[in-house]
């Protein structure tokens, strides 16, 4: 399936406070319109690919030493957040970060600062279809809301910008299994109705793999695999240390945990 | 009886300025976090353009007043730009420390250019503004200032409450990531936030100047008399800040009329303590959510 | 190599073998014996060679160095942000000069009383403290400032209102401590046991603890520090530095009115800790130094610009222009060097040390 790439990073490197190189030569290409996930364990530099392409590496030191991203053919490494929210692009950030002390609706409002002064009224009502449990609670300050409402809240936040690119970082952390079921039903409805074009991190490979087109894995720094969802929900080693099952298809069992030290191999 | 009334109303009008004056400065800690120490010393430039362009110039009131307005806001903007846009991510207290500096940097140079004596504006405010309530009659500095106080804080009140660019502020100062993350202009916020806030000091300083004269030492000692005035009202309540203003003026001009005028500028202080002790958020303070 | 058992573990970093080792101050030979020169000098050649005018100048460092540690121990270990030191810096002044008028009390006597008096009255201001938090205690104190400083002026029948006091010569044991270099012994024996005293808290319990409220005060709670207790000892520690400091200066400068215990030397000491560099000790005694010299310079330097006619004709006094110079030292060193002159001696030592080479 050839089509339009809307992002395509170039093995960059990123490097924070000039010492720690976090992504030694990162490259992924993202089609438009697609679902495309990225897995990997903690501190294998997913989040830190998110924050290259949307322009947050700088508040926190880092900067992206090498390679290029494009963004519809446009070069947009180490561009300032403004610009880059203003072509598009709208990171969810890990752990949902709510505006704490400012009401659910006025946390929707602040989405639309990449397009300040246009009427946002109507994008409020589809927010509220997708996320009817926010309508109910419009009025209340985010800080007194439950987890899932947070998640919910900040994915509509990011909707109202009316992304091209959507960079969900973790959507399902620290949420129960009914509503990481629900959240991802939401996901894959914005990407088939709004035409939204997600770019999905997760350790909940299982789910991520269900709704996503195409996935990267990554580890230390580095893209280690990569194909069709399917075709990496069917490959034994991410079998075995993503989604928890056995090469043969069995429930994994602890009596063969030695076994990780003989496989974990990529390449 | 006269003297009583004639109290009240110099207090209220007393609270509205110091309302005014607090205003700006919880603009500032509204969308930074920054405790504005330099906020007496701003509100004096203001004051002090003002007295350069009507009795220098020559200029009409209403020009000079437009245009010192327009020069604090500029000013503002530059402060921004030149001392604290180097330090955003450095800790707050470097910060407040440096406004402490930006304190005395501004009022040598203010005593540099125009010396430490007491001057006063020719008078131009119309006599149709006084108010007769009884007894007494308010004069038309006072009217202004409770009319002037009641705009702004109006303007404000839906400034932050409604419009886009308040709520964008407010974003800033909860959660300066996210409104980085959703596209935010941070620092075009925190230019925006010291520009209205020296706008606004400036405007207070005038009016100050107006009622007492212009002094430099007084003037920038209102810059310390806004912390009880905030505080009472809960750093980040606009509406808090103006009533905190009230109570700080009537408590003022009473413990100045009926006991003692040296006690007069301390008594806010010492009311601050003890209701610091009772609610530590002030009256109308937001209480910190926090989450562990 | 072979497999794991055969591995070898080679020891790197600072190891102590003795717990005498760990306690001691100074790690190395070298470190001590820069320590006993240092001593040395101060006290065996400093007094004798230098002019009266120098050593009046070391003697107010010495006093303000004092006062500063006491509240780097506040602000910079503890994180509680206080704008009322000048005013306990006057505490401490008056309370040694009522002490030494009104009952006779001996010079020896009278220090440590007026650290102490100071340090309940810090402690009363530090009760806030219990439910305020950052900025809001920072404005307590500040409340703290001016009702300290009203009070010093409106209770005449103790403080002689604004007409102030006269002391006594100081004296121990009989002999007459009128002068300079007298004065210089007391005050430097003073930093340098106040000094000693410092560094040991922060190596005791309440130092980790103190630390450990400014890093996270909750976390801190948790793990089963009292942090109310402790945040009241620190402000009682620090308050009885300034109290100690502000009775030396009162001894020194003989007469003492309210007029100097005002925000701006409160500020003055918040900025020679910032300079000097927070959460550190030798911090302190630079910043409190730098900003004497700053102080002294830019009055010799305007009235050096007075007599030379440069400005004839402008009405140019002194306090403006040094007021402006004050915050723009403040400004610039916030701007370009915010961890402070201690950063800066660390950088300069280990350039020396390392010499040619970068690193």
């Amino acid at each position: 399936m050839k089509d339009n790439i809307l992002l395509q990073i170039n093995n960059i490197s990123v490097v924070y406070s000039d010492v720690i190189q976090v992504l030694k030569g990162v490259s992924l290409a993202v089609s438009e319109g697609r679902i495309i996930s990225l897995l990997g364990s903690n501190g294998a530099g997913k989040t830190t690919t998110l924050k290259a392409v949307s322009g947050l590496l700088k508040p926190e030191n880092g900067e992206v030493t090498d390679g290029n991203i494009e963004f519809d053919g446009k070069p947009i490494q180490n561009s300032s957040p403004e610009t880059i929210t203003r072509m598009g692009i709208i990171q969810v950030l890990e752990g949902r970060q709510p505006f704490k002390y400012l009401t659910i609706e006025e946390n929707l409002r602040v989405g639309t600062a990449t397009r300040w002064g246009k009427p946002y009224k109507r994008d409020m009502e589809m927010i509220y279809e997708y996320f009817p449990v926010l309508a109910k609670r419009k009025k209340t300050m985010a800080g007194y809301c439950s987890g899932g409402e947070l998640q919910m809240l900040v994915m509509g936040r990011a909707l109202m910008a009316h992304p091209r690119l959507l960079l969900l970082d973790e959507p399902s952390l620290g949420l129960a299994p009914l509503v990481v079921r629900e959240i991802f039903q939401i996901i894959r409805r914005i990407n088939t109705e709004q035409h939204t074009t997600i770019v999905l991190v997760e350790q909940n490979a299982n789910m991520a793999l269900q709704i996503a087109h195409y996935g990267y894995v990554m580890e230390n720094g580095k893209i280690v695999m990569e194909g069709e969802a399917d075709d990496l929900k069917e490959n034994p080693d991410v079998k075995e240390f993503y989604l928890g099952l056995a090469a043969s298809g069995d429930q994994k069992s602890f009596k063969n945990v030695k076994s990780y030290k003989r496989r974990k191999r990529w390449l | 009886m006269d003297f009583f009334l004639q109290l009240l109303i110099n207090g209220i009008s007393l609270g509205f300025l110091y309302g005014l004056a607090a205003m700006g400065f919880v603009m500032i800690f509204k969308s930074s976090r920054v405790l504005n120490f330099a906020h007496g010393e701003i509100l004096a430039l203001g004051a002090y353009l003002f007295l350069t362009l009507v009795t220098w110039a020559q200029l009409p009131v209403i020009v000079a007043f437009l245009l010192s307005l327009t020069g604090s806001f500029i000013m503002g903007f530059v402060i921004e730009r030149l001392f604290l846009r180097p330090l955003i991510g450095e800790p707050l207290i470097f910060v407040i420390m440096l406004t402490v500096g930006l304190a005395a940097m501004f009022k040598g140079l203010i005593l540099l250019l125009w010396g430490g004596n007491l001057y006063v504006y020719p008078d131009f405010l119309p006599g149709w503004l006084s108010l007769t309530l009884g007894p007494v009659t308010v004069p038309p500095v006072y009217v202004a200032a409770i009319v002037i106080g009641f705009v702004f804080l109006g303007i404000f009140g839906l400034f932050f409450k409604f419009s886009s660019q308040g709520i964008y502020m407010r974003s800033v100062a909860d959660n300066q990531q996210a409104a980085m993350s959703l596209g935010v202009h941070v620092r075009r916020v925190f230019a925006l936030s010291w520009a209205i806030a020296a706008l606004v000091a400036g405007m207070s300083g005038i009016i100050l100047g107006i009622i007492s004269g212009i002094n430099v030492h007084d003037l920038s000692a209102v810059g310390l008399k806004v912390f009880p005035v905030v505080i009472l009202g809960g750093l980040d309540s606009i509406g808090g800040a103006i009533i905190g203003a009230l109570i700080i003026g009537l408590l003022e001009t009473f413990t100045g009329g009926y006991i003692s005028p040296a006690l007069r500028d301390v008594v806010p202080y010492i009311c601050l303590i003890f209701i610091l002790l009772v609610k530590p958020y002030g009256l109308f303070g937001l209480v910190e959510i926090e989450r562990v | 190599m072979k497999g794991p058992a055969s591995l070898k573990f080679r020891l790197c970093g600072n190891f102590f073998e003795r717990y005498e080792q760990e306690l001691s101050i100074f790690e190395t030979d070298f470190g001590r014996l820069c320590l006993v020169l240092g001593l040395t000098v101060l006290f065996g050649i400093v007094p004798f060679v230098t002019e009266a005018y120098f050593l009046y100048i070391l003697v107010i460092i010495a006093i303000t160095s004092i006062a500063a540690l006491g509240l780097n121990i506040l602000v910079g270990f503890t994180g509680q942000l206080s704008l009322g030191h000048g005013a306990f810096f006057g505490v401490g002044a008056y309370t040694a000069a009522v002490l030494s008028t009104e009952l006779q009390c001996p010079f020896i006597i009278a220090l440590p009383a007026a650290g102490l008096v100071t340090a309940l009255v810090g402690i009363g201001f530090g009760l806030p403290s219990g439910r305020l938090k950052g900025l809001y205690l920072t404005i307590a104190t500040l409340a703290g400032q001016f009702i300290i400083e009203y009070v010093l002026v409106s209770w005449e029948s103790v403080t002689k209102g604004t007409r102030g006091i006269v002391l006594p010569f100081p004296e121990i044991f009989g002999i007459s401590l009128d002068g300079d270099r007298a004065y210089f012994y007391v005050s430097y024996i003073s930093l340098v046991v106040m000094t000693y005293i410092a560094v040991n808290i922060m190596r005791t319990r309440y130092g980790r603890a103190f630390v450990a409220i400014r890093d996270n005060d909750r976390a801190a709670e948790g793990m089963g520090i009292p942090i109310f207790g402790y945040k009241l000892l620190s402000f009682a520690v620090s308050s009885f530095y300034a109290g100690f400091a502000g009775a030396l200066w009162a001894y020194y400068m003989v007469s003492i009115t309210t007029e100097p215990f005002t925000l701006m030397l409160s500020v003055e000491y918040l900025a020679m800790i910032i300079i000097g560099g927070l959460g550190s000790i030798p911090g302190a005694i630079f910043g409190a130094t730098f900003i004497t010299m700053l102080n002294e310079i830019l009055r010799i330097v305007t009235q050096m610009l007075m007599n030379t006619g440069f400005l004839e004709g402008v009405e140019l006094t002194m306090a403006p222009l040094r007021e402006f110079a004050f915050g723009l030292t403040i400004v610039l060193f916030i701007i370009f060097e915010p961890r402070g002159l201690a950063e800066l001696w660390r950088i300069l030592k280990s350039n020396v040390r390392l010499w040619p080479f970068s690193y």
